[in-house]
């Protein structure tokens, strides 16, 4: 229990000690978005009735956010430590398998959560959100964080370069999330589009996280909860049998 | 009384090349142990079976009866590793990576060791510096406290003193004298082969992947090449019987003559006496470790069949 603490308390002093990298830069981000996206669109695009666009953004963009963290976390601090060497400090102990891959997990997942809620906060300074739901909200928010998290473990096992996973950063996971429905409602999409978006697991987490603030999606939120949730357990089970094995840990 | 290392019959293979063909050795505890051999012999990939860093295509190890896969925690807790590369973590200052170290082995108020190591290791004015501004000697200090945090039974250090200045390779080796003392087991390798003469009771010498000696470092300067002789004569010159045993003409005109055994001493001064040469001055000395280890590498040449 000791090294499983210790490993997550490590984690999280990676990330809080540079944290206006890690947490206040992608805030800042999110509102540059906000901005952006609310001034040129506001006055064509009303998604949800008596939604104004620029409220129907700020979850998408909070919950991007946490996707987005809590996946550049986890891959990025194994990808690191395998370049630097310094990753035999944590092979050479005994933490167990279960230790090192809820460590990294659970601080991928905190901070995901910490920049969504920096996201959301600074954006209620300039638009009024309503709170319908927040179980809903939360409960997507933890599953969506964790399926990143443990992607983010795979992807940084997997890299050997900072081009490996710069790739599947820029190829997969951007491209995944942008187009998940951050920024519109799928059913504005042609139907092709549409069908695509229903096998995107990241569309499924950003809209049953928006049910938490608005009361309303655009697939019913107990099927973007039980997907969501579902992934997560499943990717989980993969990572830990990466783990497991050893593959390019202990090659 | 359970061997600290048991390496039994332990082969790996990187894709088809062979870093290890069946190595086998046992290591007692309390033992000061050197393994030996030059680059790309496989001496770190065996290091790194044993700390559990990478898997063996075959055989088992062992560490305090330990098996380093099946019961991979507790053999890692017996174990404390540094490792060759300097490595560290830019994060955090010298006391929180030591800190963070003894957590990682379950260990939590592990506050008066760590300043003991802090203080035994000559870090205490370097306590609160953050790692990224540390020289490579003192980071290579830290490397050591991060294996002892949790007073591993069994030490293996994978050549700690590479780059390393004097006065810190001579503090260093005290420090480890002393843990061998103290009881703990000490497993080395290094390229400088005057600290393992120096260090070590037994060594094992590797070429390509096998081992090619296994012996008391006594019995290993004792086994090889009888004894060394260097002369001054006059007339400055050697009686044609003696040509054969010269193996160097030294600065200021010495001879250095290799003989197989003490006895060949007399034979030696009764040649020189014979032919009328008088003797200067006369050194009998005992090979070193250096020259055994060459001698046994060369023998050692065709190992596998290969050059």
């Amino acid at each position: 229990m000791t090294g499983f603490y210790t490993l997550f308390y490590k984690e999280w002093l990676r990330f809080w000690k540079v944290k206006v990298q890690t947490i206040l830069a992608p805030v800042l981000t999110a509102l540059l978005y906000l901005l952006v996206f609310a001034h040129t669109l506001r006055s064509h695009a009303e998604v949800y009735p008596g939604v104004e666009y620029t409220a129907f953004l700020v979850p998408g963009l909070a919950m991007m956010a946490v996707l987005q963290n809590a996946f550049a976390n986890s891959s990025s601090s194994l990808m690191q430590s395998k370049m630097t060497g310094n990753i035999v400090f944590v092979l050479l102990p005994p933490l167990s398998h279960r230790e090192f891959f809820l460590a990294y997990l659970l601080a991928a997942m905190a901070r995901g959560l910490v920049v969504g809620a920096g996201v959301f906060v600074a954006a209620m300074a300039f638009v009024d959100v309503p709170l319908a739901n927040p179980g809903w909200a939360l409960a997507h928010a933890i599953a969506g964080s964790g399926f990143m998290g443990a992607l983010g473990v795979i992807a940084g096992i997997q890299s050997d370069k900072v081009d490996q996973l710069a790739a599947f950063q820029n190829f997969i996971i951007l491209p995944l999330t942008f187009l998940s429905g951050v920024f519109y409602s799928i059913h504005s999409l042609p139907p092709f589009w549409q069908t695509f978006s229903h096998f995107n697991p990241i569309f499924y987490m950003i809209d049953g996280f928006r049910y938490g603030f608005f009361g309303q999606a655009d697939v019913s939120p107990w099927l973007s909860l039980t997907i969501v949730t579902s992934s997560f357990l499943a990717l989980s089970l993969l990572t830990f049998l990466l783990i497991r094995s050893g593959y390019k840990l202990r090659h | 009384m359970t061997p600290a290392i048991q390496v039994d019959r332990v082969s790996k293979s990187f894709g088809g090349v062979q870093a290890l063909g069946g190595v086998s050795l046992e290591v007692q505890q309390g033992e000061f142990f050197g393994l030996l051999g030059p680059n790309g012999a496989g001496k770190t990939t065996l290091i790194s079976i044993i700390a559990g860093l990478t898997r063996a295509t075959g055989g088992t190890t062992r560490v305090m009866g330990h098996d380093v896969v099946e019961d991979y925690r507790a053999a890692r807790r017996a174990l404390g590793v540094v490792p060759q590369e300097l490595v560290f973590d830019p994060f955090f200052t010298v006391r929180e990576a030591l800190q963070i170290q003894s957590g990682y082995y379950g260990i939590r108020d592990n506050d008066a060791w760590i300043e003991e190591v802090i203080e035994h290791l000559d870090l205490t004015s370097k306590a609160d510096t953050n790692m990224r501004a540390l020289s490579g000697g003192m980071k290579r200090r830290v490397l050591v406290g991060q294996a002892l945090v949790h007073k591993p039974p069994v030490i293996v250090l994978d050549e700690p003193t590479a780059g390393v200045d004097v006065e810190l390779r001579q503090a260093l080796w005290r420090f480890i004298r002393r843990l061998n003392r103290d009881g703990h087991t000490i497993v080395l390798t290094t390229h400088y082969l005057e600290e393992a003469e120096a260090l070590c009771g037994r060594i094992a010498m590797l070429k390509q992947g096998q081992i090619v000696a296994l012996d008391t470092t006594r019995n290993l300067l004792n086994r090889h090449s009888g004894c060394y002789v260097v002369l001054r004569v006059e007339p400055d010159r050697l009686p044609d019987a003696l040509a054969a045993h010269v193996t160097e003409r030294l600065e200021g005109g010495a001879y250095r003559l290799a003989l197989k055994n003490y006895d060949e001493v007399e034979n030696l001064m009764a040649t020189l006496r014979a032919a009328g040469i008088k003797v200067h001055e006369m050194e009998v000395m005992q090979p070193d470790l250096e020259e055994v280890f060459v001698q046994i590498m060369q023998k050692a040449g065709t190992v596998n069949g290969k050059p």
